[in-house]
């Protein structure tokens, strides 16, 4: 039976979904605005009798994750955008050597320590792989508390099944706010995926040792290992793309936003709705990967579009890589933690549309 | 008849890729020889480093998981936690440990994490070709230290001793320092391992080894030469035995 | 019905209880909602914020800019509500501390005394249910009638013993507009 809903701010939610998905190790460190999810997993995760340790870093934290993950367990961490920047060494270990981890960042403004307001400036560090070296690993970005809940649930299971680390993008704004949310049931311990290539429990099996490892001193095999990474991600591409769309068909003008944003360009096509003015909405759920055979279909039906973000414009560059020329595409931005409203960005679509 | 000497079956029988002198064989032999006397070989886990022996994952026939450079303690901590039966061994030099790595090592043993660190110090950093060591002792040369560490000048700061900044943390419950200088510090080295492994078989932790160990090639210095340094130089700058044991008194 | 409220007054008048309890009474009642809380970089004292959205159906931006109705719980909090009140929106003034009123001429300004109706029915902490029970009467969004059992779940059991109390400042509240 489903849970009654429950009113839980995001970073709370988050914490309690990764504790029914499994997560059997939390590792954390300081940092605001995600403080209550660390909070959170101390106190729940310890009276589970599960493994919660506030490390003395984000560094530590990460490779920690990195130790549980290698042992097959599901683990998670978070924090939020400075602190994503010192987890990048080891998430770039953590996709080497194929180890499933779910990773949140309850994203603010930066750059440098910036400040603790909502912000969407972390795209490019999410979906390049933030490291070093080529890799690329699962991007999702909730809109709301529910989907906060929703995503972080399945992140974990993901992650499992492609052997990579799985991300949950969202922001001060998502982690700090109240909203209604019915959690999903916890799952049985018993029916999580078993790990044959993990570290430990050799006993009793005939097996070789393994060995959890990112480090391929010749050149020819590194390469290979990469290729079939790479063929893995096809394969991810193909299989994981999520994304939303309002009133795509009928809009002129769509814009493009994923999380807090994309709630406030919501706001602008229901406001222009009541104008007699049809706008869209295209909101990747996905980051990566990203959704951009529909981006290209859309273009090819003579689409304008819109991309709104709370940063620079960084999104907006995988969007005119999708449209590949086929249509125009404009960038809305406010960053600094300001969010944008809904009634600055209907007018921004107004300009462009002359309506 | 009785066998009274041959290969740890934990070992694979195949040559390492260390250079001739180096201490890392001897270090590998002497762990493996207590996981077969414990009989835990296949309950234990070794993380590797990032140096020289980051083909330790070639040699030691158990599980492993390969950290990045310093973060070896922290990945430890997980592998230990999760897998809190097993024998996990967290393997790292004198740089990964005692510079990029400071920071989770103390916390690892402050926590008092329950796994066994084994510390070779051969005060210089080996696989990126001799460049100078927190632990490096003054006047030594190194490629980043040319005129010789010079800790007032250069300020090139002073050889840490670990096992003595370990010692005032409260997790810390074993830390011992052997050499491999010597067949008589070799087997003094094999039983501080011994009683630091059955320490955290009992759940008791955190317990460390450092090994004084001989690096020839990056020392610019013949086997013979580099063993007797270990003794004339690095010996009396590090003391070796026993510098913290606080473990259960029956154990002792 | 979508009801955007804005909420302002300084650290420790309750403002974030009352929009935490304004939209979990509303999630009791079916409706959708979202409750976002600033505050100033201090930790205490400043003016504490909040942007409340109470829906019949999925709420869009979560960031009240153009309030249906404000909540103005003191001095300092005035000049922020005025800036962003809706034009031809309510807002509700705690005239226990704003003495003057509103500048702006095109919102409907509603002056409850919160703090003396709290005094006067015994403890001056509840002045924030004494605003709620207002801005449920003026706006109807919300009818708190999931209240009591709401607090229930809200306060620890210790505190219980205060649920009537609370009760009566949201009817005085109600009467008083």
């Amino acid at each position: 039976m489903a849970d009654e809903k429950r009113l839980m701010k995001g970073n709370e939610a988050i914490a309690e979904a990764a504790i029914r998905a499994g997560c059997k190790a939390y590792f954390g460190y300081p940092i605001t605005p995600q403080n209550e999810l660390t909070a959170y997993m101390a106190k729940n995760m310890l009276d589970k009798k599960r493994i919660f340790i506030q490390a003395e870093s984000e560094v530590a934290a990460i490779n920690m994750v990195y130790g549980a993950a290698a042992t097959g367990a599901r683990t998670m961490t978070s924090s939020s955008s400075p602190g994503m920047s010192l987890k990048q060494e080891g998430i770039s270990y953590a996709c080497g050597a194929d180890l499933p981890c779910v990773l949140v960042n309850v994203a603010r403004s930066g750059p440098g320590l910036g400040g603790i307001s909502p912000g969407q400036g972390d795209y490019f560090q999410s979906t390049r792989g933030g490291g070093h070296g080529d890799y690329y690993h699962i991007v999702l970005a909730p809109k709301s508390v529910q989907e906060a809940a929703d995503l972080t649930y399945e992140a974990f299971d993901l992650a499992d099944k492609w052997r990579m680390p799985a991300m949950i993008l969202a922001d001060g704004l998502i982690g700090q706010m109240m909203e209604g949310v019915v959690l999903p049931s916890a799952r049985d311990p018993a029916s999580l995926p078993k790990k044959a290539w993990a570290a430990g429990h050799r006993a009793g099996t005939s097996r070789e040792a393994n060995h959890i490892t990112s480090c391929w001193l010749v050149p020819e095999e590194l390469e290979q290992n990469n290729i079939k990474r790479y063929r893995r991600y096809d394969e991810v591409k193909r299989a994981e793309v999520r994304f939303e769309e309002v009133n795509t068909e009928k809009a002129e003008l769509i814009f493009v936003a994923y999380g807090t944003s994309s709630r406030v360009c919501l706001g602008a096509v229901e406001m222009a709705k009541k104008l007699g003015i049809e706008l869209g909405l295209f909101r990747p759920i996905s980051l990566w990967p990203f959704p951009d055979k529909r981006l290209a279909e859309l273009a090819a039906k003579g689409k304008k579009f819109l991309t709104v973000e709370m940063s620079m414009g960084q999104m907006v560059e995988d969007v005119r890589l999708a449209v590949n020329g086929k249509a125009e595409v404009l960038f809305y931005g406010r960053c600094g933690g300001v969010i944008p409203s809904e009634e600055e960005v209907l007018a921004e679509a107004r300009r462009i549309l002359g309506k | 008849m009785e066998l009274i000497y041959g290969h740890p079956k934990s070992l694979k029988p195949i040559q390492t890729k260390y250079c001739p002198g180096c201490g890392h064989g001897v270090i590998h032999r002497l762990i493996c020889e207590v996981i077969d006397e414990l009989g835990v070989q296949d309950r234990s886990v070794i993380m590797n480093p990032v140096g020289c022996s980051i083909w330790a994952d070639l040699y030691f026939d158990f599980d492993s998981v390969q950290v990045p450079h310093g973060r070896t303690p922290a990945g430890a901590t997980a592998v230990k936690r999760m897998l809190p039966d097993h024998m996990v061994i967290c393997y790292q030099g004198d740089g990964d440990l005692a510079a990029i790595g400071t920071a989770e090592i103390i916390h690892a043993a402050n926590r008092g994490e329950k796994f066994t660190g084994i510390f070779v110090n051969n005060a210089i950093y080996g696989m990126t070709g001799g460049q100078m060591a927190p632990t490096t002792l003054v006047g030594q040369k190194a490629t980043t230290a040319p005129y010789g560490r010079d800790p007032i000048e250069a300020g090139m700061g002073y050889p840490i001793r670990v096992c003595e900044l370990l010692a005032t943390l409260g997790g810390t419950k074993y830390l011992a320092r052997g050499s491999v200088d010597s067949p008589a510090n070799i087997r003094k080295t094999r039983q501080y391992i011994k009683k630091a492994f059955e320490a955290q078989l009992r759940g008791e932790g955190f317990g460390m080894v450092e090994i004084l160990s001989p690096c020839p090639t990056n020392w610019q210095m013949k086997p013979g030469e580099a063993v007797d340094w270990v003794k004339s130089d690095m010996i009396p700058f590090y003391p070796l035995g026993e510098i913290k044991n606080s473990l259960e008194e029956a154990a002792k | 019905m979508t009801e955007k409220t804005f909420m302002a007054g300084f650290g420790g008048q309750g403002v974030i209880s009352l929009g935490m309890l304004w939209v979990y009474c509303a999630m009791k009642e079916g409706l959708e909602v979202t409750f976002f809380p600033f505050y100033g970089a201090e930790k205490r004292g400043g003016i504490a914020r909040a942007s409340v959205i109470v829906s019949d159906r999925e709420i869009a931006s979560p960031l009240v800019t153009s309030p249906d109705s404000c909540i103005v719980m003191n001095m300092d909090s005035l000049p922020i509500c005025e800036e962003v009140a809706k034009q031809g929106g309510v807002m509700i003034i705690n005239s226990s501390l704003v003495k003057n009123g509103t500048m702006r001429a095109d919102v409907k300004a509603i002056e409850v005394a919160c703090n003396d109706i709290a005094e006067k029915i015994g403890d001056p902490k509840i002045a924030n249910m004494v605003m709620m029970g207002a801005l449920s009467k003026v706006t109807g969004a919300v009818t708190l009638g999931k209240l009591e059992a709401v607090l229930k779940t809200f306060f620890p059991e210790s505190k219980h013993k205060f649920i009537p109390l609370n009760m009566a400042a949201i009817e005085a509240g109600r009467a008083a507009v």
